[in-house]
């Protein structure tokens, strides 16, 4: 027998271990990472919800829970639209161009598809707190005599007008989502689900 | 009898040995001062908070419907339960206490220094790792500030570009901090990070003893030995250093209790107020804001305002944060000076090490209240931030200039 190391072939069978070794450690890890995403039940409560609008008056607005975030459903009246106009020199982005803050056919002056009924996500964009409703206007608000209604974010001070854009020179980076949603009846909407997707 | 068992484990487990080479004839420095407590004080409290939270875990529901509701249990109704949560809740705090005042100590005496880096880079991973262990041990009680402080920390994730959405996704496990948050959360907090710093920590004595203790001189007491070879300035740690730290114990202890009897809330300073009151997903407290240990890089974070940056304020301020802590790693290559203890190192470092110091305790301030208002003289408190952002980054930026221009005065050969 001989006595004499064949190193070419030691260093092929080490670095062979080594490969099948971390590929094994790889195969076991990944269901490990894996089990920490949502789960089923997560995602089934993720589920659309529906609601009925058809009690909700101009000015009121109604908070529902989707995918455990607060959605709100706001009836703008005549006069809320107006205002959205006059804003656009104060906002961050008044044309909504960041587009993955609303699905396309929310992509409009009014962030919407009926002009009056808002439906945004009521979490603020900077760090995820929950805006609080400022619709009062003037100084009567506490944010200043020009302020024509919108929401206002207590954590960082963000504000956002009623088609939930975000001014200028707050710390909140973008515009509050706007969620996939779309009209079954007049009275009735449903949030998780396209406007496509429920018409086709 | 004794003597014979004795020598049949040292025949199969080195007992006497270890005794002698990390108690008894473990030598160090003989002029160690009160700053010199803080180490096995922090080791004690890491003790104390296993034993606590062992205790809690036996009558805890990490489950999002009924952790609230356990905790008033404990403090209501297990036989002496108020005592253990707050000895654990005051414990949080004064961990940070005693670790900060450690991490301080370093600076002054240049612990940080060659050959002792990895002592302090293990060190600051232990400081990483408690401050996770904090975080996560926060949500636990299910209060509105456990919910919404994990909701802004997770959501920093957010800001990661490309892959944000998705990590913050996998740490929740849920599209927002739900009972699988809590559930998870409370396996790190009682599971994997106690069995991390539990062997940070063997590995951060273990260095240190390889090496030896550094002490207020900055001198190696290592240099002069007697003709046996034991250091001239040293002294066994045992009985000398444990008699010393036996009498911290004492009066840590008391100052600890004291506040765990008389005012275990701090006025909302180690409880926050608004954490009792039960999470509601729909009611964001007034003002969310993490506990003080905390605040300093909190308040870095929210300094930075500036949209003009490409990718956004909150992507740059959630990058200094974290630059913030990097740093840390760096100190003991950016620290050029030919000394370590501040008794002979020149005017500049001084100066840096004291402004630093304030400036941190300022920024903790400040990470404690509204971003918009003037509480400090003259300012807004965002701008106080940003200023002391910039001292923060400063001290250690500059560091390899200042404490190489500085003028050093002649160490002496023993300690004083």
């Amino acid at each position: 027998m001989t006595q004499q190391v064949n190193k070419r072939r030691r260093r092929l069978l080490t670095t062979l271990t080594t490969g099948v070794g971390l590929v094994g450690t790889g195969t076991l890890v990944a269901p490990f990472v894996a089990s920490m995403q949502p789960s089923a039940r997560a995602r089934a409560a993720g589920a659309p919800v529906e609601v009925d609008i058809s009690k909700l008056l101009p000015g009121q607005m109604l908070t529902v829970e989707w995918r455990g975030k607060p959605v709100w459903i706001l009836r703008r009246s005549e006069r809320m639209l107006q205002g959205l106009a006059e804003l656009a020199g104060k906002l961050a982005d008044p044309d909504s161009e960041v587009l993955a803050q609303q699905p396309s056919y929310a992509k409009n002056p009014y962030r919407s598809i009926q002009p009056e009924l808002l439906v945004v996500l009521g979490v603020c964009t900077h760090l995820g707190c929950a805006p609080s409703r400022k619709f009062e206007i003037g100084a009567a608000s506490g944010l200043g005599d020009d302020w024509v209604g919108g929401f206002f974010c207590p954590c960082h001070g963000s504000t956002f007008d009623l088609a939930g854009r975000v001014y200028k020179g707050v710390p909140a980076p973008t515009n509050l989502p706007v969620p996939p949603y779309s009209f079954l009846s007049d009275s009735r909407i449903l949030i998780g689900v396209d406007q496509e997707e429920a018409s086709a | 009898m004794m003597q014979s068992l004795l020598h049949w484990i040292d025949e199969r487990f080195p007992l006497t040995k270890v005794w002698q080479e990390h108690m008894a004839q473990y030598y160090a420095p003989k002029n160690f001062n009160f700053w010199y407590y803080f180490g096995s004080l922090a080791l004690l409290v890491l003790v104390l908070q296993i034993v606590t939270g062992i205790l809690l875990t036996m009558h805890y529901k990490p489950d999002s419907t009924l952790a609230f509701a356990s905790v008033e249990y404990i403090m209501r109704d297990v036989p002496g339960g108020w005592f253990i949560r707050y000895l654990h809740s005051v414990g949080s705090s004064m961990f940070f206490v005693t670790v900060y005042l450690h991490m301080f100590r370093g600076l002054m005496y240049g612990s940080h220094r060659e050959p002792r880096e990895l002592i302090w880079l293990i060190g600051v991973v232990i400081y990483v790792a408690l401050m996770a262990e904090a975080f996560f041990g926060y949500l636990l009680p299910w209060g509105n500030m456990s919910y919404w402080g994990a909701q802004v920390i997770v959501s920093l994730f957010g800001a990661i570009p490309g892959i944000g959405e998705a990590l913050a996704e996998w740490i929740r496990g849920d599209f927002v901090i739900s009972d699988a948050t809590l559930n998870r959360f409370f396996a790190f907090h009682v599971i994997l990070l106690p069995l991390l710093l539990a062997a940070l920590v063997y590995l951060h004595i273990v260095a240190l003893h390889k090496v030896g203790s550094n002490n207020p001189d900055g001198i190696e007491i290592k240099k002069n030995k007697d003709k046996d070879g034991k250091p001239l300035d040293g002294i066994p740690f045992h009985p000398y250093y444990t008699v010393k730290d036996v009498f911290g114990v004492a009066v840590f202890m008391m100052v600890y209790l004291a506040i765990v009897f008389f005012v275990p809330e701090l006025d909302g300073w180690f409880l926050e107020k608004d954490n009792f009151q039960p999470a509601d997903i729909l009611q964001t407290p007034p003002e969310i804001v993490p506990l003080w240990y905390l605040t300093p890089y909190y308040s870095i974070l929210r300094a930075v305002t500036f949209e003009w940056l490409p990718g956004g304020a909150k992507l740059w301020g959630v990058m200094a944060m974290g630059f913030a802590i990097v740093l840390l790693f760096f100190l003991p290559w950016l620290d050029r000076s030919k000394v370590r203890s501040i008794r002979y190192r020149g005017w500049m470092y001084k100066t840096m090490l004291i402004l630093f110091a304030v400036n941190f305790v300022m920024l903790g301030y400040l990470g404690t209240v509204n971003p918009g208002h003037v509480d400090l003289i003259w300012f807004k408190n965002v701008t106080w931030a940003q200023i002391g952002l910039v001292v923060y980054f400063a001290f250690f930026l500059l560091m390899p200039i200042y404490t190489k221009l500085d003028r050093n005065k002649p160490e002496p050969d023993r300690v004083r």
